[in-house]
Protein backbone atom coordinates (compact mmCIF):
# COMPACT_ATOMS: atom_id res chain seq x y z
CA UNK A 1 0.00 0.00 0.00
CA UNK A 2 2.76 2.11 0.17
CA UNK A 3 3.03 3.20 -3.26
CA UNK A 4 -0.82 4.17 -2.71
CA UNK A 5 0.41 6.60 -0.08
CA UNK A 6 3.15 8.19 -2.02
CA UNK A 7 0.95 8.82 -4.97
CA UNK A 8 -1.25 10.94 -3.11
CA UNK A 9 1.50 12.79 -1.16
CA UNK A 10 2.91 13.94 -4.05
CA UNK A 11 -0.27 14.49 -5.94
CA UNK A 12 -1.04 16.84 -2.76
CA UNK A 13 1.94 18.34 -3.14
CA UNK A 14 1.18 19.52 -6.54
CA UNK A 15 -1.50 20.52 -6.12
CA UNK A 16 -0.35 22.64 -3.56
CA UNK A 17 2.39 24.16 -5.97
CA UNK A 18 0.24 24.53 -8.68
CA UNK A 19 -1.90 26.36 -6.45
CA UNK A 20 1.20 28.67 -4.74
CA UNK A 21 2.43 29.21 -8.24
CA UNK A 22 -0.77 30.62 -9.38
CA UNK A 23 -1.99 32.59 -6.32
CA UNK A 24 1.43 34.24 -6.36
CA UNK A 25 0.71 35.44 -9.79
CA UNK A 26 -3.19 36.42 -9.16
CA UNK A 27 -1.66 38.24 -5.58
CA UNK A 28 0.85 40.61 -7.72
CA UNK A 29 -2.05 41.64 -10.38
CA UNK A 30 -4.59 42.64 -6.73
CA UNK A 31 -1.71 44.60 -5.35
CA UNK A 32 -0.99 46.41 -8.28
CA UNK A 33 -5.01 46.91 -9.20
CA UNK A 34 -5.84 47.91 -5.22
CA UNK A 35 -3.17 49.94 -5.07
CA UNK A 36 -3.49 51.74 -8.55
CA UNK A 37 -7.16 51.87 -8.80
CA UNK A 38 -7.82 54.76 -6.55
CA UNK A 39 -4.68 56.78 -7.71
CA UNK A 40 -5.85 56.73 -11.25
CA UNK A 41 -7.33 59.71 -12.54
CA UNK A 42 -8.12 61.27 -15.93
CA UNK A 43 -5.90 64.12 -14.44
CA UNK A 44 -2.86 61.06 -14.36
CA UNK A 45 -3.51 59.99 -17.85
CA UNK A 46 -4.44 63.62 -19.68
CA UNK A 47 -1.51 65.48 -18.13
CA UNK A 48 1.98 66.20 -17.95
CA UNK A 49 3.76 67.12 -14.39
CA UNK A 50 3.25 70.61 -13.42
CA UNK A 51 5.40 72.76 -11.31
CA UNK A 52 5.71 70.91 -8.06
CA UNK A 53 4.55 67.82 -8.97
CA UNK A 54 7.11 66.17 -6.99
CA UNK A 55 5.60 67.11 -3.98
CA UNK A 56 3.23 66.21 -4.31
CA UNK A 57 1.58 69.09 -6.85
CA UNK A 58 -0.88 68.55 -9.81
CA UNK A 59 0.10 67.02 -13.22
CA UNK A 60 0.14 63.48 -14.41
CA UNK A 61 2.34 60.93 -16.02
CA UNK A 62 1.36 61.85 -20.06
CA UNK A 63 5.02 62.15 -20.25
CA UNK A 64 5.55 58.79 -19.37
CA UNK A 65 2.71 57.14 -21.32
CA UNK A 66 4.03 59.04 -24.93
CA UNK A 67 7.36 58.42 -24.31
CA UNK A 68 6.47 54.59 -23.69
CA UNK A 69 4.87 54.73 -26.77
CA UNK A 70 7.11 56.31 -28.88
CA UNK A 71 10.40 54.39 -27.58
CA UNK A 72 8.63 50.90 -28.16
CA UNK A 73 6.73 52.19 -31.05
CA UNK A 74 10.06 53.51 -32.49
CA UNK A 75 11.67 50.43 -32.08
CA UNK A 76 9.37 47.93 -32.40
CA UNK A 77 8.91 49.15 -36.45
CA UNK A 78 12.66 49.30 -36.56
CA UNK A 79 13.30 45.22 -34.82
CA UNK A 80 9.94 44.22 -36.98
CA UNK A 81 11.84 45.45 -39.83
CA UNK A 82 15.15 43.65 -39.34
CA UNK A 83 13.73 40.56 -37.93
CA UNK A 84 11.93 39.89 -41.01
CA UNK A 85 15.33 40.77 -43.29
CA UNK A 86 17.04 38.05 -40.84
CA UNK A 87 14.17 35.50 -40.91
CA UNK A 88 13.06 35.46 -44.63
CA UNK A 89 17.22 35.56 -45.20
CA UNK A 90 17.15 31.91 -43.05
CA UNK A 91 14.33 29.96 -44.12
CA UNK A 92 14.93 31.35 -48.19
CA UNK A 93 18.17 32.94 -49.27
CA UNK A 94 20.64 31.10 -47.13
CA UNK A 95 22.22 28.15 -48.78
CA UNK A 96 25.06 28.06 -46.55
CA UNK A 97 24.25 25.66 -43.35
CA UNK A 98 26.97 26.41 -41.17
CA UNK A 99 26.44 30.19 -41.68
CA UNK A 100 22.76 29.79 -40.59
CA UNK A 101 23.72 28.15 -37.66
CA UNK A 102 25.88 30.93 -37.02
CA UNK A 103 23.19 33.18 -37.11
CA UNK A 104 20.65 31.16 -35.08
CA UNK A 105 23.63 30.51 -32.35
CA UNK A 106 24.30 34.18 -32.11
CA UNK A 107 20.62 34.84 -32.05
CA UNK A 108 20.19 32.41 -28.95
CA UNK A 109 22.78 34.05 -27.04
CA UNK A 110 21.78 37.40 -27.98
CA UNK A 111 18.06 36.24 -26.30
CA UNK A 112 19.63 35.78 -22.93
CA UNK A 113 21.70 38.73 -22.83
CA UNK A 114 20.01 40.78 -20.14
CA UNK A 115 18.51 44.45 -20.70
CA UNK A 116 20.83 46.28 -18.21
CA UNK A 117 23.53 45.33 -20.45
CA UNK A 118 21.64 46.16 -24.01
CA UNK A 119 21.41 49.99 -21.78
CA UNK A 120 25.04 49.62 -21.32
CA UNK A 121 26.19 49.08 -24.68
CA UNK A 122 23.87 51.47 -25.90
CA UNK A 123 24.98 53.75 -24.10
CA UNK A 124 28.67 53.12 -25.54
CA UNK A 125 27.05 52.98 -29.00
CA UNK A 126 25.93 56.80 -28.18
CA UNK A 127 29.10 58.01 -26.73
CA UNK A 128 30.43 56.76 -29.82
CA UNK A 129 28.02 58.51 -31.42
CA UNK A 130 28.64 61.40 -29.85
CA UNK A 131 24.77 61.47 -28.74
CA UNK A 132 23.41 62.33 -25.38
CA UNK A 133 20.42 60.32 -23.35
CA UNK A 134 17.59 60.85 -26.14
CA UNK A 135 14.46 58.95 -27.67
CA UNK A 136 16.39 58.11 -30.64
CA UNK A 137 19.14 56.28 -27.61
CA UNK A 138 16.47 54.34 -26.28
CA UNK A 139 15.13 53.30 -29.78
CA UNK A 140 18.43 51.57 -30.33
CA UNK A 141 18.73 50.15 -27.07
CA UNK A 142 15.05 48.76 -27.26
CA UNK A 143 15.52 47.41 -30.83
CA UNK A 144 18.40 45.56 -29.57
CA UNK A 145 16.62 43.97 -26.97
CA UNK A 146 13.35 42.99 -29.12
CA UNK A 147 15.32 41.61 -31.89
CA UNK A 148 16.30 37.99 -30.84
CA UNK A 149 12.68 38.16 -29.24
CA UNK A 150 10.75 38.78 -32.53
CA UNK A 151 13.47 36.70 -34.55
CA UNK A 152 12.84 33.84 -32.65
CA UNK A 153 8.77 34.17 -32.67
CA UNK A 154 8.91 34.45 -36.25
CA UNK A 155 11.53 32.06 -37.63
CA UNK A 156 9.50 30.00 -35.59
CA UNK A 157 6.24 30.28 -37.20
CA UNK A 158 7.78 30.76 -41.02
CA UNK A 159 9.15 27.37 -40.29
CA UNK A 160 5.79 25.98 -40.21
CA UNK A 161 4.49 26.73 -43.76
CA UNK A 162 4.65 23.62 -45.29
CA UNK A 163 7.28 23.01 -47.86
CA UNK A 164 4.88 21.84 -50.92
CA UNK A 165 3.64 25.40 -50.46
CA UNK A 166 7.51 26.69 -51.09
CA UNK A 167 8.48 24.33 -53.71
CA UNK A 168 5.35 25.24 -55.62
CA UNK A 169 6.13 28.86 -56.18
CA UNK A 170 9.32 27.64 -57.25
CA UNK A 171 7.82 25.50 -59.84
CA UNK A 172 5.65 28.22 -61.63
CA UNK A 173 8.87 30.24 -61.97
CA UNK A 174 8.61 32.78 -59.00
CA UNK A 175 11.92 34.28 -57.95
CA UNK A 176 13.11 33.75 -53.90
CA UNK A 177 12.49 37.04 -53.20
CA UNK A 178 8.87 36.54 -54.63
CA UNK A 179 8.46 33.02 -52.77
CA UNK A 180 9.74 34.78 -49.63
CA UNK A 181 7.05 38.00 -50.01
CA UNK A 182 3.95 36.09 -52.04
CA UNK A 183 4.27 33.50 -50.27
CA UNK A 184 6.08 32.59 -47.13
CA UNK A 185 4.83 36.18 -45.57
CA UNK A 186 1.85 36.12 -46.38
CA UNK A 187 1.19 32.30 -44.82
CA UNK A 188 2.74 32.98 -41.45
CA UNK A 189 1.70 36.65 -41.05
CA UNK A 190 -1.08 36.14 -38.23
CA UNK A 191 2.51 34.36 -36.68
CA UNK A 192 4.69 37.30 -37.52
CA UNK A 193 1.62 39.85 -35.48
CA UNK A 194 1.88 37.61 -32.78
CA UNK A 195 5.91 38.32 -32.51
CA UNK A 196 5.28 41.80 -33.37
CA UNK A 197 3.31 42.40 -30.27
CA UNK A 198 5.11 40.21 -28.31
CA UNK A 199 8.45 43.01 -28.68
CA UNK A 200 6.04 45.61 -28.69
CA UNK A 201 5.28 44.19 -25.00
CA UNK A 202 8.92 43.74 -23.87
CA UNK A 203 9.93 46.37 -24.88
CA UNK A 204 7.14 48.91 -23.67
CA UNK A 205 7.87 47.20 -20.00
CA UNK A 206 11.54 47.65 -19.82
CA UNK A 207 13.51 49.95 -17.82
CA UNK A 208 16.93 48.43 -17.28
CA UNK A 209 17.87 49.54 -20.90
CA UNK A 210 16.41 52.89 -21.55
CA UNK A 211 17.91 54.04 -17.99
CA UNK A 212 21.28 55.18 -19.67
CA UNK A 213 19.80 55.62 -22.65
CA UNK A 214 16.75 57.15 -22.91
CA UNK A 215 16.88 59.59 -19.75
CA UNK A 216 13.76 61.41 -18.26
CA UNK A 217 11.78 63.99 -18.91
CA UNK A 218 8.72 65.95 -17.67
CA UNK A 219 8.10 66.84 -21.30
CA UNK A 220 5.90 65.38 -23.82
CA UNK A 221 8.85 63.52 -26.81
CA UNK A 222 9.32 66.03 -29.25
CA UNK A 223 12.89 64.91 -30.98
CA UNK A 224 14.69 62.15 -31.52
CA UNK A 225 17.45 63.84 -29.74
CA UNK A 226 15.86 64.95 -26.29
CA UNK A 227 15.42 62.83 -23.74
CA UNK A 228 12.02 60.91 -23.49
CA UNK A 229 10.12 59.81 -20.25
CA UNK A 230 8.78 56.09 -20.21
CA UNK A 231 6.50 54.21 -18.09
CA UNK A 232 8.73 51.93 -15.94
CA UNK A 233 10.88 54.69 -14.89
CA UNK A 234 8.00 56.31 -13.78
CA UNK A 235 6.96 53.74 -11.75
CA UNK A 236 10.48 53.25 -10.22
CA UNK A 237 11.55 57.11 -10.04
CA UNK A 238 8.15 58.07 -8.49
CA UNK A 239 8.37 55.25 -6.15
CA UNK A 240 11.56 56.13 -4.92
CA UNK A 241 10.49 59.84 -3.60
CA UNK A 242 9.54 59.99 -0.02
CA UNK A 243 6.32 61.52 -0.75
CA UNK A 244 3.29 59.43 -0.53
CA UNK A 245 1.19 61.39 -2.88
CA UNK A 246 3.90 60.37 -5.23
CA UNK A 247 4.37 57.17 -4.56
CA UNK A 248 0.98 56.68 -4.71
CA UNK A 249 1.36 58.00 -8.70
CA UNK A 250 3.61 54.95 -8.97
CA UNK A 251 0.66 52.75 -8.20
CA UNK A 252 -1.27 54.30 -11.21
CA UNK A 253 1.93 53.99 -13.41
CA UNK A 254 2.45 50.54 -12.30
CA UNK A 255 -1.58 49.59 -13.33
CA UNK A 256 -1.23 51.57 -16.87
CA UNK A 257 1.40 49.33 -18.00
CA UNK A 258 0.12 46.56 -16.67
CA UNK A 259 -3.03 47.03 -18.39
CA UNK A 260 -0.93 47.85 -21.87
CA UNK A 261 0.66 44.67 -21.72
CA UNK A 262 -2.37 43.21 -20.82
CA UNK A 263 -3.81 43.98 -23.78
CA UNK A 264 -1.02 43.55 -26.15
CA UNK A 265 -0.82 39.74 -24.77
CA UNK A 266 -4.94 39.42 -25.35
CA UNK A 267 -4.59 41.17 -29.03
CA UNK A 268 -2.07 38.96 -29.80
CA UNK A 269 -4.18 35.75 -29.38
CA UNK A 270 -7.39 37.42 -30.78
CA UNK A 271 -5.27 38.70 -33.85
CA UNK A 272 -3.86 34.91 -34.08
CA UNK A 273 -7.58 33.26 -34.35
CA UNK A 274 -8.64 35.91 -36.98
CA UNK A 275 -5.92 36.37 -39.47
CA UNK A 276 -5.43 32.39 -39.41
CA UNK A 277 -8.58 31.86 -41.56
CA UNK A 278 -6.76 32.24 -44.38
CA UNK A 279 -3.66 30.31 -44.30
CA UNK A 280 -3.07 27.05 -45.93
CA UNK A 281 -2.05 24.25 -43.65
CA UNK B 1 10.28 39.84 -72.04
CA UNK B 2 13.54 39.11 -71.54
CA UNK B 3 14.28 42.53 -70.04
CA UNK B 4 11.63 41.66 -67.74
CA UNK B 5 13.13 38.66 -66.44
CA UNK B 6 16.28 40.36 -65.81
CA UNK B 7 14.85 42.89 -64.00
CA UNK B 8 13.26 40.23 -61.58
CA UNK B 9 16.30 38.42 -60.79
CA UNK B 10 18.20 41.43 -60.67
CA UNK B 11 15.91 42.01 -57.84
CA UNK B 12 16.12 38.92 -56.00
CA UNK B 13 19.72 38.57 -56.36
CA UNK B 14 20.06 42.16 -54.64
CA UNK B 15 17.27 41.49 -51.90
CA UNK B 16 19.32 38.15 -51.06
CA UNK B 17 22.71 39.83 -50.65
CA UNK B 18 21.08 43.29 -48.06
CA UNK B 19 19.41 40.42 -45.98
CA UNK B 20 22.76 38.33 -46.15
CA UNK B 21 23.95 41.83 -44.76
CA UNK B 22 21.47 42.49 -42.31
CA UNK B 23 21.82 38.92 -40.94
CA UNK B 24 25.29 38.47 -40.74
CA UNK B 25 25.06 42.11 -38.99
CA UNK B 26 22.65 40.47 -36.94
CA UNK B 27 25.05 37.55 -35.94
CA UNK B 28 27.98 39.65 -35.31
CA UNK B 29 25.95 41.66 -32.81
CA UNK B 30 27.38 39.12 -30.04
CA UNK B 31 30.58 40.22 -30.87
CA UNK B 32 30.37 44.10 -31.31
CA UNK B 33 29.02 43.74 -27.70
CA UNK B 34 31.59 41.82 -26.17
CA UNK B 35 33.92 44.62 -28.63
CA UNK B 36 32.27 47.36 -27.46
CA UNK B 37 31.83 46.84 -23.99
CA UNK B 38 35.63 45.50 -23.64
CA UNK B 39 37.05 48.91 -25.14
CA UNK B 40 34.95 50.43 -22.35
CA UNK B 41 36.40 48.75 -19.26
CA UNK B 42 40.04 48.65 -21.10
CA UNK B 43 41.09 51.71 -18.87
CA UNK B 44 39.97 49.30 -15.63
CA UNK B 45 40.88 45.95 -16.86
CA UNK B 46 44.36 47.42 -18.13
CA UNK B 47 45.40 48.70 -15.11
CA UNK B 48 44.71 46.13 -12.23
CA UNK B 49 45.10 42.25 -12.33
CA UNK B 50 41.64 40.45 -13.27
CA UNK B 51 42.34 38.37 -10.00
CA UNK B 52 42.18 41.18 -7.75
CA UNK B 53 39.12 42.50 -9.19
CA UNK B 54 37.26 39.53 -8.31
CA UNK B 55 38.18 38.70 -5.59
CA UNK B 56 38.79 41.97 -3.63
CA UNK B 57 35.42 43.19 -1.63
CA UNK B 58 37.04 47.02 -1.01
CA UNK B 59 34.78 49.26 -3.37
CA UNK B 60 35.70 52.80 -3.22
CA UNK B 61 35.47 54.37 -6.48
CA UNK B 62 36.55 58.07 -5.14
CA UNK B 63 39.75 55.82 -3.86
CA UNK B 64 40.09 53.84 -7.00
CA UNK B 65 39.47 50.74 -5.10
CA UNK B 66 37.02 48.64 -7.39
CA UNK B 67 36.53 44.78 -5.85
CA UNK B 68 33.61 43.41 -7.49
CA UNK B 69 33.33 40.35 -4.89
CA UNK B 70 30.70 41.86 -2.85
CA UNK B 71 28.69 42.04 -6.28
CA UNK B 72 29.27 38.85 -7.61
CA UNK B 73 28.30 37.06 -4.23
CA UNK B 74 25.22 39.29 -3.60
CA UNK B 75 24.38 37.94 -7.11
CA UNK B 76 25.15 34.62 -6.55
CA UNK B 77 23.25 34.61 -3.19
CA UNK B 78 19.94 36.36 -4.56
CA UNK B 79 19.77 33.83 -7.83
CA UNK B 80 20.46 30.85 -5.91
CA UNK B 81 18.34 31.84 -3.49
CA UNK B 82 15.58 32.59 -5.81
CA UNK B 83 15.68 29.10 -7.68
CA UNK B 84 16.03 27.14 -4.32
CA UNK B 85 12.24 28.92 -4.02
CA UNK B 86 11.47 28.38 -7.86
CA UNK B 87 12.82 25.15 -8.78
CA UNK B 88 10.50 22.84 -6.42
CA UNK B 89 7.01 24.46 -6.87
CA UNK B 90 7.69 24.69 -10.85
CA UNK B 91 8.55 21.29 -11.03
CA UNK B 92 6.12 20.05 -9.35
CA UNK B 93 3.15 22.31 -11.19
CA UNK B 94 4.77 21.08 -14.52
CA UNK B 95 4.78 17.63 -14.05
CA UNK B 96 1.28 18.03 -12.72
CA UNK B 97 -0.23 19.86 -15.55
CA UNK B 98 1.63 17.47 -18.07
CA UNK B 99 0.43 14.37 -16.55
CA UNK B 100 -2.56 14.99 -14.24
CA UNK B 101 -4.35 17.88 -15.55
CA UNK B 102 -7.56 17.27 -17.27
CA UNK B 103 -6.38 19.56 -21.05
CA UNK B 104 -9.18 22.23 -20.44
CA UNK B 105 -6.99 23.25 -16.94
CA UNK B 106 -3.80 22.89 -18.97
CA UNK B 107 -5.36 25.26 -21.87
CA UNK B 108 -6.62 27.38 -19.29
CA UNK B 109 -3.16 27.99 -17.38
CA UNK B 110 -1.10 28.33 -20.50
CA UNK B 111 -2.20 31.84 -21.47
CA UNK B 112 -2.40 32.85 -17.92
CA UNK B 113 1.24 31.77 -18.22
CA UNK B 114 2.58 33.49 -21.20
CA UNK B 115 0.51 36.78 -19.81
CA UNK B 116 2.46 36.47 -16.26
CA UNK B 117 5.62 36.13 -18.14
CA UNK B 118 4.98 39.68 -19.88
CA UNK B 119 4.66 41.64 -16.54
CA UNK B 120 7.33 44.27 -16.63
CA UNK B 121 10.06 43.67 -13.80
CA UNK B 122 9.22 47.31 -12.42
CA UNK B 123 5.23 45.81 -11.42
CA UNK B 124 7.02 42.57 -10.20
CA UNK B 125 9.68 44.98 -8.03
CA UNK B 126 6.74 46.67 -6.85
CA UNK B 127 4.84 44.36 -5.66
CA UNK B 128 8.09 43.23 -3.67
CA UNK B 129 8.27 46.26 -1.69
CA UNK B 130 4.43 46.57 -0.95
CA UNK B 131 4.42 43.43 -0.06
CA UNK B 132 7.18 41.01 0.03
CA UNK B 133 9.65 43.71 2.07
CA UNK B 134 6.52 44.67 4.41
CA UNK B 135 5.59 40.87 5.11
CA UNK B 136 9.83 39.81 5.75
CA UNK B 137 10.22 42.93 8.25
CA UNK B 138 7.07 42.73 9.89
CA UNK B 139 6.33 38.88 10.31
CA UNK B 140 9.71 36.79 8.70
CA UNK B 141 12.01 38.40 10.05
CA UNK B 142 10.90 38.86 14.04
CA UNK B 143 9.86 35.10 14.15
CA UNK B 144 13.28 33.95 12.67
CA UNK B 145 15.24 36.07 15.27
CA UNK B 146 13.29 34.70 17.56
CA UNK B 147 13.53 30.72 16.94
CA UNK B 148 15.97 30.47 14.04
CA UNK B 149 18.93 32.76 14.99
CA UNK B 150 21.39 30.43 15.77
CA UNK B 151 21.78 30.01 12.06
CA UNK B 152 24.09 31.98 10.74
CA UNK B 153 22.56 32.27 7.26
CA UNK B 154 19.20 33.18 8.92
CA UNK B 155 20.65 35.41 11.76
CA UNK B 156 18.70 38.90 11.59
CA UNK B 157 21.10 42.43 11.44
CA UNK B 158 18.89 43.68 9.64
CA UNK B 159 15.68 45.33 10.71
CA UNK B 160 14.37 46.52 7.34
CA UNK B 161 12.91 44.38 5.26
CA UNK B 162 14.89 44.86 2.28
CA UNK B 163 16.99 41.86 1.95
CA UNK B 164 18.52 39.08 -0.27
CA UNK B 165 14.99 37.31 1.00
CA UNK B 166 12.81 39.76 -0.42
CA UNK B 167 15.19 39.81 -4.02
CA UNK B 168 14.86 36.32 -3.74
CA UNK B 169 11.48 35.95 -3.39
CA UNK B 170 10.52 38.65 -6.22
CA UNK B 171 12.83 36.86 -8.42
CA UNK B 172 11.37 33.48 -7.88
CA UNK B 173 8.19 34.61 -8.79
CA UNK B 174 9.43 35.79 -11.99
CA UNK B 175 10.84 32.96 -13.26
CA UNK B 176 7.68 30.83 -12.64
CA UNK B 177 6.39 31.18 -16.13
CA UNK B 178 9.66 30.55 -17.48
CA UNK B 179 10.39 27.00 -15.68
CA UNK B 180 7.02 25.56 -15.71
CA UNK B 181 6.77 26.44 -19.74
CA UNK B 182 10.16 25.17 -20.54
CA UNK B 183 9.77 21.79 -18.42
CA UNK B 184 6.13 21.35 -19.24
CA UNK B 185 7.61 21.41 -23.24
CA UNK B 186 10.36 18.87 -22.25
CA UNK B 187 7.74 16.51 -20.82
CA UNK B 188 5.52 16.31 -22.97
CA UNK B 189 8.02 15.44 -25.65
CA UNK B 190 8.56 12.17 -23.91
CA UNK B 191 7.03 9.22 -26.05
CA UNK B 192 3.47 7.86 -24.57
CA UNK B 193 4.38 4.31 -25.26
CA UNK B 194 6.66 4.54 -22.84
CA UNK B 195 4.82 5.91 -20.18
CA UNK B 196 1.70 2.84 -21.30
CA UNK B 197 4.73 0.52 -21.02
CA UNK B 198 5.39 1.21 -17.37
CA UNK B 199 1.68 1.40 -16.53
CA UNK B 200 1.13 -1.80 -18.12
CA UNK B 201 4.24 -3.32 -15.84
CA UNK B 202 2.02 -1.86 -12.50
CA UNK B 203 3.10 1.13 -11.94
CA UNK B 204 1.46 3.80 -10.29
CA UNK B 205 1.16 6.85 -11.74
CA UNK B 206 3.85 8.68 -9.65
CA UNK B 207 6.58 5.57 -10.03
CA UNK B 208 5.94 5.68 -14.21
CA UNK B 209 7.06 9.78 -13.87
CA UNK B 210 9.28 9.10 -11.47
CA UNK B 211 11.01 6.14 -13.14
CA UNK B 212 10.43 7.08 -16.67
CA UNK B 213 8.99 10.66 -17.66
CA UNK B 214 11.80 12.31 -15.08
CA UNK B 215 14.34 10.08 -16.24
CA UNK B 216 14.16 10.50 -19.46
CA UNK B 217 13.65 14.18 -19.27
CA UNK B 218 16.22 15.06 -16.81
CA UNK B 219 18.54 17.42 -19.62
CA UNK B 220 15.56 18.98 -20.42
CA UNK B 221 14.76 19.66 -17.40
CA UNK B 222 18.08 20.84 -16.06
CA UNK B 223 18.47 23.27 -19.48
CA UNK B 224 14.55 24.87 -18.13
CA UNK B 225 16.27 25.38 -15.12
CA UNK B 226 19.73 26.76 -16.27
CA UNK B 227 17.29 28.93 -18.39
CA UNK B 228 15.68 30.19 -15.29
CA UNK B 229 18.75 31.36 -13.53
CA UNK B 230 20.14 32.94 -16.61
CA UNK B 231 17.32 35.07 -16.59
CA UNK B 232 17.31 35.57 -12.75
CA UNK B 233 21.21 36.75 -13.22
CA UNK B 234 20.79 39.83 -15.05
CA UNK B 235 17.12 40.93 -13.95
CA UNK B 236 17.42 44.67 -13.07
CA UNK B 237 15.01 46.47 -11.87
CA UNK B 238 12.66 43.95 -9.60
CA UNK B 239 15.89 42.97 -7.41
CA UNK B 240 17.22 46.67 -6.84
CA UNK B 241 14.34 48.23 -5.84
CA UNK B 242 14.02 45.28 -3.05
CA UNK B 243 17.36 43.96 -1.90
CA UNK B 244 18.56 47.37 -0.04
CA UNK B 245 21.88 47.89 -1.90
CA UNK B 246 24.44 47.87 0.87
CA UNK B 247 27.91 46.69 -0.48
CA UNK B 248 28.85 43.76 1.44
CA UNK B 249 28.73 40.36 0.68
CA UNK B 250 25.83 39.27 2.39
CA UNK B 251 25.86 36.52 5.23
CA UNK B 252 22.34 35.52 5.49
CA UNK B 253 19.53 35.66 3.71
CA UNK B 254 18.13 39.13 5.75
CA UNK B 255 21.36 40.68 4.71
CA UNK B 256 21.49 43.63 2.30
CA UNK B 257 22.31 42.09 -1.06
CA UNK B 258 24.01 44.41 -3.79
CA UNK B 259 23.71 42.40 -7.44
CA UNK B 260 25.66 43.30 -10.41
CA UNK B 261 22.78 44.75 -12.58
CA UNK B 262 21.64 47.27 -9.63
CA UNK B 263 25.39 48.56 -9.70
CA UNK B 264 25.21 49.45 -12.88
CA UNK B 265 21.89 50.85 -12.98
CA UNK B 266 22.49 52.73 -9.58
CA UNK B 267 25.04 54.65 -10.48
CA UNK B 268 24.59 55.32 -14.12
CA UNK B 269 24.24 59.15 -12.78
CA UNK B 270 27.51 59.94 -11.14
CA UNK B 271 29.53 57.76 -13.22
CA UNK B 272 31.22 60.16 -15.35
CA UNK B 273 32.60 62.10 -12.68
CA UNK B 274 34.85 59.73 -11.10
CA UNK B 275 37.94 58.51 -12.85
CA UNK B 276 37.84 54.62 -14.04
CA UNK B 277 33.86 54.94 -12.36
CA UNK B 278 32.24 54.47 -15.91
CA UNK B 279 34.86 51.82 -16.73
CA UNK B 280 33.83 49.64 -13.60
CA UNK B 281 30.45 49.57 -14.53
CA UNK B 282 31.37 48.83 -17.97
CA UNK B 283 33.40 45.90 -16.17
CA UNK B 284 30.08 44.97 -14.52
CA UNK B 285 28.21 44.68 -17.80
CA UNK B 286 31.53 42.63 -19.45
CA UNK B 287 31.08 40.20 -16.47
CA UNK B 288 27.26 40.00 -16.44
CA UNK B 289 27.53 39.33 -20.31
CA UNK B 290 30.48 36.13 -19.71
CA UNK B 291 28.29 34.76 -17.00
CA UNK B 292 25.10 34.94 -19.00
CA UNK B 293 26.65 33.22 -22.19
CA UNK B 294 28.11 30.77 -20.26
CA UNK B 295 25.06 29.58 -19.26
CA UNK B 296 23.21 30.01 -22.48
CA UNK B 297 25.73 27.59 -23.70
CA UNK B 298 25.26 24.89 -21.11
CA UNK B 299 21.11 25.46 -21.30
CA UNK B 300 21.97 24.84 -25.03
CA UNK B 301 24.00 21.74 -24.27
CA UNK B 302 21.65 20.31 -22.38
CA UNK B 303 18.92 20.62 -24.38
CA UNK B 304 20.48 19.25 -27.38
CA UNK B 305 21.16 16.35 -25.13
CA UNK B 306 17.39 16.11 -24.21
CA UNK B 307 16.28 16.69 -27.63
CA UNK B 308 18.82 13.27 -28.44
CA UNK B 309 17.91 11.34 -25.30
CA UNK B 310 13.86 11.83 -26.39
CA UNK B 311 13.94 10.64 -30.10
Amino acid sequence: MGKRIEERIVQALMIVALVSVIGSLVLILATVLIQGLPALSLEMLTQVPSGGYYLGGGGGILNAISGSLALAGGATAISFVVSLAVVLYLQVFARDSRFIHLIRLSLDILWGIPSIVYGAFGFTLLLLLGLRASLLGGIIALALLELPIMVRGMDEVMSMVPFELKEASYAVGATRLETALAVMVRQSLPGLLTALLLGLGRGIGDAASVLFTAGYTDRLPTSLLRPVASLPLAVFFQLGTPVPEVQQRAYAAALVLTAITFLLSLSTRLLGRKLSRNVIR
Amino acid sequence: MLNRLRFRQLKDRSAGLAMAVVAGLAAALVMLIVVGLLTRSWPLLGSRPLGELLTSSRWSPQRGEFGFLPFILGTLWVTTLAMVLAVPPCLLSAIYLSEYAPRRLREAIKPLLDLLAGIPSVVYGLWGVLVCVPLIRNTIAPWASQRLSFIPMLAVDNPTGYSTLAGGIVLAVMVFPVIISVTQEVIRAVPDGLREASLALGATRWQMIKGVVLRRSLPGVIAAVVLGFSRAFGETMAVMMVAGNVVQAPRSIFDAAYTLPALIANNYGEMMSIPLYDSALMTAALLLLMIVMLFTFAARAALLRAVRRAA
